[in-house]
């Protein structure tokens, strides 16, 4: 993949249109209804491939809906009607032929509080290559251990878990476990990471090392974040979208948006007036 | 003035009440206890009534021998007490229910908790306890009437009371059992889970099968052993639909429980004498039965709770 366009490279923002081929994420006038609700407003928003961008935004804004129906995940509770194309990758992923265990495969998601399967450490980390692979090409233990081993010295938590791969992933730590959500993705290789607030569960220490873990993964991923942490959007994303009333209402580079931003919504969000 | 009476009135009633809560104390005290009173004194009077021959039977005899003669037609013979026939229709009726109930049940709920939404699930809710409001009576009665003609006509066999009518409607029994445990201990398991499990990719049935049924393997196994009490204790419809004969029969053969034995042969006893002892110890057996398969219920549910806390 492309790794060169960078956030310092784009100050045009990516509301400017720019060659499709280049965006990991395109979406063109989302509307997005539970039941009567209308939680998403024409959503139109180009996501950059290689960098972090950040949704932002009060609670109830439709961040979290947004991020939800990258990979659909939000259909499950039924009442979920989308109208628009959401593109990822070149590909409307609202178009019938569009299997959901593929699209999950190259766009995975870490969630708010870690989520862990009730299973060992081991078996986390290939649930996800279980699933996707007929049994026999699975592999042999051998190579199965090293896809583990590999998954979890990119996360930094190989040293602690070495000697009890076999243990319940719930006896980790909180912070382990969040990381343990990003490892179990890597294996099937994604090409986009969503993260629901990935940080909110952890203490500070938690979130330094997550957010320095999040930072390194950006080289290979895309990677959207919905967080409430200003700070954090600040430190840790290279892009911006506000978001408000199920409006995108600004979408720049993050040093852009907090130093000067386009609108007055924004300027009196990020400087806490509501929010 | 009317302020003052109600709030005059208000201060005697909890002056009342202060009084009265000894004894309110008191009564629920001895509500609490007279559980284990009561338990106690089920084992006891079992016990005292089958006390006599406890120490002259012949336990060999009792679980290894298919001999149920309690009154020999020949006068000379001494009446013979094997129930390895007996215990075995017990075994196999709940097996074989077992076999039926649990795939249904297990079904029904991963159904009801995981796929029904709205009014489907509340209907599917309220029918299930429906189903487990019908009295035995209702079901032996099925299994007389209905069930064995059908049996005979559809698997051409002579005799439609069977080893296979009776399991029928004890699973028939079990299965409300089962699904509302089952169901309760599958929608305990976190959302987080589920979401974990499909945004990895995970088909339904998979995220179902690898992650569902692993976190709610106690309360599935509890379900299990809940059901399984209920087909070793059921006693009316066995006796209607089971044919009665205590032989080791398959599945289109007669068959007849501990339960029904003692319902059916405690007419023919004078008070007291052996045969009523021995109808005694089967009660024995089967309480036996009932207690470990609680207690292990017990332990399996105290594991649930234990990890979830």
């Amino acid at each position: 993949m492309d790794s060169s366009t960078t956030s310092q490279a784009n100050p045009a923002g990516a509301s400017a249109p720019e060659g499709a081929g280049q965006m990991s994420i395109r979406t063109r006038d989302v509307d997005l209804f539970y039941g009567d609700f209308q939680a998403l407003f024409g959503v139109s928003v180009d996501i950059k491939p290689n960098i972090i961008t950040s949704l932002i935004g009060p609670s109830g804004c439709g961040k979290t809906t947004l991020l939800r129906s990258f990979n659909r995940i939000n259909e499950r509770y039924g009442n979920v009607t989308t109208r628009g194309t959401i593109e990822i990758l070149g590909k409307n992923i609202y178009d019938a032929d569009v299997s959901l265990p593929e699209l999950r495969k190259s766009v995975g998601m870490v969630f708010q509080r870690p989520n862990p399967l009730p299973i060992s450490i081991y078996e986390n980390i290939i649930f996800g290559l279980r699933s996707h692979t007929p049994k026999p090409e699975l592999g042999r233990r051998g190579d199965l251990d090293d896809i583990v081993e590999s998954a979890l010295r990119e996360v930094q938590l190989w040293e602690v878990t070495k000697n009890r791969l076999k243990d319940r992933a719930t006896t980790l730590t909180l912070e382990q476990q969040q990381k343990l959500c990003i490892a179990r993705l890597l294996p099937l290789k994604p090409q986009v990471i969503l993260m629901d607030e990935p940080c909110s569960a952890l203490d500070a220490d938690g979130i330094e090392r997550v957010e320095e873990l999040i930072s390194e993964l950006r080289e290979r991923f895309t990677i959207v974040m919905v967080t409430h942490n200003m700070g954090q959007a600040k430190r840790a994303s290279d892009e911006c979208i506000y978001m408000y009333l199920g409006k995108i209402i600004e979408h720049a580079p993050t040093a852009e948006l907090f130093l000067n931003p386009r609108e007055e919504q924004t300027a009196m969000y990020i400087e806490g007036r509501y929010g | 003035m009317a302020d003052g009476k109600t709030s005059s009135i208000r201060a005697l009633g909890s002056r009342l009440l202060d009084r009265a809560e000894p004894l309110i104390k008191g009564v629920i005290y001895v509500s609490g206890w007279s559980s284990i009173l009561f338990v106690a004194a089920i084992f006891f009077f079992i016990f005292k009534e089958a006390a006599p021959v406890l120490s002259s039977v012949d336990w060999g005899s009792f679980f290894f021998e298919n001999r149920w003669i309690p009154n020999p037609a020949d006068e000379n013979k001494a009446p013979s007490y094997g129930a390895a026939g007996i215990i075995y229709g017990t075994f196999a009726i709940t097996v074989v229910s077992m076999l039926i109930a649990m795939p249904l049940g297990l079904a029904a709920a991963v159904y009801i908790s995981e796929f029904a939404t709205g009014k489907t699930k509340e209907i599917l809710k309220i029918l299930v306890e429906l189903l487990a409001a019908i009295p035995s009576i209702i079901w032996g009665f099925i299994g007389l009437v209905i069930m064995s003609p059908i049996i005979q006509w559809v698997f051409g066999v002579e005799v439609g009371v069977n080893l296979f009518n009776a399991s029928l409607m004890v699973a028939f029994m079990a299965i409300p059992l089962i699904v509302s445990i089952s169901e309760d201990s599958l929608r305990a398991v976190p959302d987080s889970y589920r979401e974990a499990a499909l945004a990895l990719g995970a088909s339904r049935w998979e995220m179902i099968y690898r992650v569902l049924f692993p976190a709610a393997k106690n309360g599935l196994l509890a379900a299990a052993m809940l059901g399984v009490g209920r087909a070793v204790g059921e006693t009316m419809a066995v006796w209607m639909a089971s044919g009665g004969t205590e032989q080791f029969g398959l599945l289109f053969d007669r068959v007849k429980a501990m339960t029904a034995t003692i319902a059916s042969e405690m007419k023919d006893t004078a008070h007291g004498d052996e045969h009523y002892q021995m109808l005694f110890v089967i009660g024995i057996v089967l309480l036996i039965i009932c207690v470990i398969i609680n207690v292990l219920s017990d332990l399996v549910i105290k594991g649930v709770k234990k990890k979830h806390s």
